[in-house]
């Protein structure tokens, strides 16, 4: 390849990667939280496609997607309620419950849809969040298209991710949170109440989820279809782990993700590559399944009460 | 064995057995409370599942062949779950068995019938194992969560399904997207025509009772269950964990697997991309129904089997979508977990 070429290359696949990781590390960053406090929660799939559906709906009808992200946050609030519920209140395991959050989401969401959107005369597309440059940034040569032209819910990462840190490592709250996880009778002893700090933390969890799947519809695509999601949900339990359960390292992992998801649509654009396109979809799930692979004797810093309920 | 371990032992069956009868209504229910807010009238929409599910002989068959896969896959997950493995991953391994049955039935279609079946059959169930086995050599090896590797590992075995469909395996036409037939040598006899009722479904009821005699009625599914409820407890009785996960991942995967290469063998006769429309992802709240028991697994299988046959009805004459199956599968699982039947507190009760 030539070299001017190759940096546009590099530039339209790095420009891709950050937007291509948000909707993953939304959820991960959440998925933090709630495993923080001992909580696994395998349905996040079914809880983002619930917040892509929520975003979407609310925001076809009121034509405002700030009213979808919103709509799309409490219903991640109210699907991490039951969540909760179920795992902390009743005790069930925690990946029974994760399962049937899975079903229950790609059942609702797309019996919604169907009946609501199937056989609409209007268009169903929505006007997505556009791009926003950063005057002067924007027009650095690569680092100008790579960092600096994404939409508001990609800059968003920026906030959420230093927030996570900063909640869960500044405060006493965060404290808390990751005291119940690893020590839950400790926490109760000095006083932490253990059941509210797993409800909110689970809470928090689905929200953010809600809001990376409400990204897909709001951000990425411009309208919902059944099982937008496409596995990210499961990504981004992934994500979590290599991450070492830590919000920067969610941030850099689903970079990571990003890539592969930004490479494989890339490629399949590539008139002169004959790579069965199959192989290039398969890309993202199976780094995953690599990095599992190669990155676990992290495991140790998993919280130590994961997927226990406390009596 | 004194009063108390009686009473327990009865207490402890009746609640796994009515539970079913329980959730079922409940999540029909629920179901009904969206419909209406949707719209629909859920008495006619349930009329119209209850009739395309059980209207006649037909009908009650083509119930018994969306239930065959199910019971498959089911009684493998039964297994898993019994021994704390999540097995997320059926819907993977159903099509690696259905791939490698499909590759054995076209490219070795000229073998005798008497052989031809066996081969194909057993094709499917050891592509499957194989395929869970995986899962389970990432987790013993690596520590890999088997939830998240299962789940990749099945989109990784629907693209290359894809692929094989579109490409290297794709019928001589080249019109659709799919193989070739497999040969007539490989198909299982439908032994109730003119219904698809086919010798598959006997095989899924034999399979079902023979995991239930492993698993609650020899030594080998004794230590199947106590590595399920302890792990820590079981190594330290000199059990070999590890060794139980790999077999556990390769009966589940296996089972699923066969459920593969029977789909294929008696009602498909070729592959294409959607040849599982989620049954795996059906057969784990199959499994759960019944408290991951094989044989209970029988029912609940025919339950889902009726769901999913009634709701193909369901949407042509009431215009209802069949998605609506899923909601109200997991609102089964949730319903029969709010009895309490996966609950920690319960089983530390019963210890």
């Amino acid at each position: 390849m030539e070299l001017i070429p190759s940096i546009l290359f590099l530039q339209s696949i790095l420009a891709a990667t950050w937007r291509m990781a948000t909707p993953i590390l939304y959820a991960a960053v959440g998925e933090v939280f709630s495993e923080k406090a001992g909580v696994i929660n395998i349905g996040l799939e079914g809880v983002m496609l619930i917040g892509a559906f929520s975003a979407y709906s609310v925001a076809f009808e009121s034509g405002s997607l700030w009213l979808g992200l919103l709509a799309a946050i409490l219903a991640g609030i109210l699907s991490g309620l039951i969540f909760a519920f179920f795992t902390i209140t009743i005790k069930a395991n925690q990946i029974v419950v994760g399962a049937a959050f899975n079903m229950i989401g790609m059942g609702i969401t797309g019996f919604l849809y169907r009946s609501m959107y199937s056989v609409s005369a209007v268009p169903l597309g929505l006007k997505t969040f556009q791009s926003v440059e950063i005057p002067f940034l924007s027009s650095i040569p690569f680092f100008g298209e790579v960092l600096f032209k994404h939409n508001i819910m990609v800059y968003g990462t920026l906030l959420v991710v230093p927030l996570a840190t900063f909640v869960l490592y500044k405060t006493a709250f965060g404290l808390s949170i990751r005291a119940v996880g690893e020590h839950p009778k400790a926490a109760d002893t000095v006083g932490v109440n253990v059941f509210r700090m797993r409800y909110l933390s689970v809470m928090i969890g689905t929200a953010l989820a809600a809001v990376g799947g409400a990204f897909l519809v709001l951000a990425y695509a411009d309208q919902f279809v059944e099982g937008v999601v496409s596995g990210r949900g499961f990504i981004a339990l992934a994500v979590v782990v290599f991450g070492r359960w830590k919000p920067w390292g969610a941030f850099w992992s689903s970079l990571l993700f990003g890539i592969f998801y930004a490479l494989q649509l890339r490629i399949q654009t590539m008139p002169d590559v004959n790579i069965p396109y199959q192989f290039l979809q398969a890309l993202p799930y199976l780094a995953t399944l690599l990095v599992l692979v190669g990155f676990n004797k992290r495991r140790v810093q998993a919280p130590k009460t994961l997927g226990v309920p406390y009596k | 064995m004194d009063f108390v371990s009686i009473k327990k032992r009865l207490l402890k069956f009746s609640r796994s057995a009515w539970t079913p009868f329980a959730a079922i209504p409940i999540a029909l229910g629920i179901g009904a409370i969206v419909l209406l807010i949707s719209g629909y009238d859920p008495i006619q929409a349930y009329a119209a599942m209850w009739q395309g599910a059980f209207k006649d002989r037909t009908a009650i068959t083509e119930v018994l062949i969306k239930a065959t896969p199910l019971i498959f896959i089911g009684a493998g997950l039964a297994v898993a779950f019994r021994c704390s493995i999540w097995n997320i991953g059926a819907e993977g391994q159903f099509y690696a068995g259905a791939v490698a049955a499909t590759a054995v039935g076209i490219y070795l279609g000229d073998l005798p019938r008497f052989l031809l079946v066996p081969m194909v059959l057993i094709a499917g169930a050891s592509s499957g194992a194989l395929w869970g086995m995986l899962a389970a050599f990432l987790k013993n090896r690596f520590g890999a969560n088997e939830v998240v590797t299962t789940i990749m590992l099945n989109y990784i075995a629907i693209f290359i399904t894809g692929w094989l469909v579109t490409g290297p395996m794709i019928e001589t036409a080249g019109l659709f997207a799919q193989t070739a037939k497999i040969s007539q040598n490989a198909w299982l006899w439908r032994f109730l025509p003119p219904t698809r009722l086919h010798t598959g479904f006997i095989l899924a009821l034999v399979l079902a009772i023979v995991l239930y005699i492993i698993i609650f009625k020899t030594s080998l599914g004794y230590t199947i269950r106590a590595v399920g409820i302890n792990p820590d407890a079981a190594r330290y009785a000199g059990i070999n964990v590890k060794r139980k996960v790999l077999l556990a991942m390769a009966i589940s995967g296996g089972a699923a697997g066969l459920g593969g290469a029977v789909e294929v063998a008696a009602i498909s006769y070729r592959l294409y991309q959607l040849i599982s429309p989620g049954y795996g992802f059906d057969g784990i709240a199959v499994s759960l129904l019944v408290n991951n028991n094989p044989l209970g697994v029988i029912f609940s299988g025919i339950l889902f089997g009726a769901l999913r046959s009634g709701a193909e009805v369901m949407q042509m004459n009431a215009k209802v979508p069949s998605v609506l199956v899923f909601l109200i599968q997991g609102l089964v699982v949730l319903s029969v977990v709010a009895f309490g039947v996966y609950s920690y507190v319960s089983k530390e009760k019963e210890e």
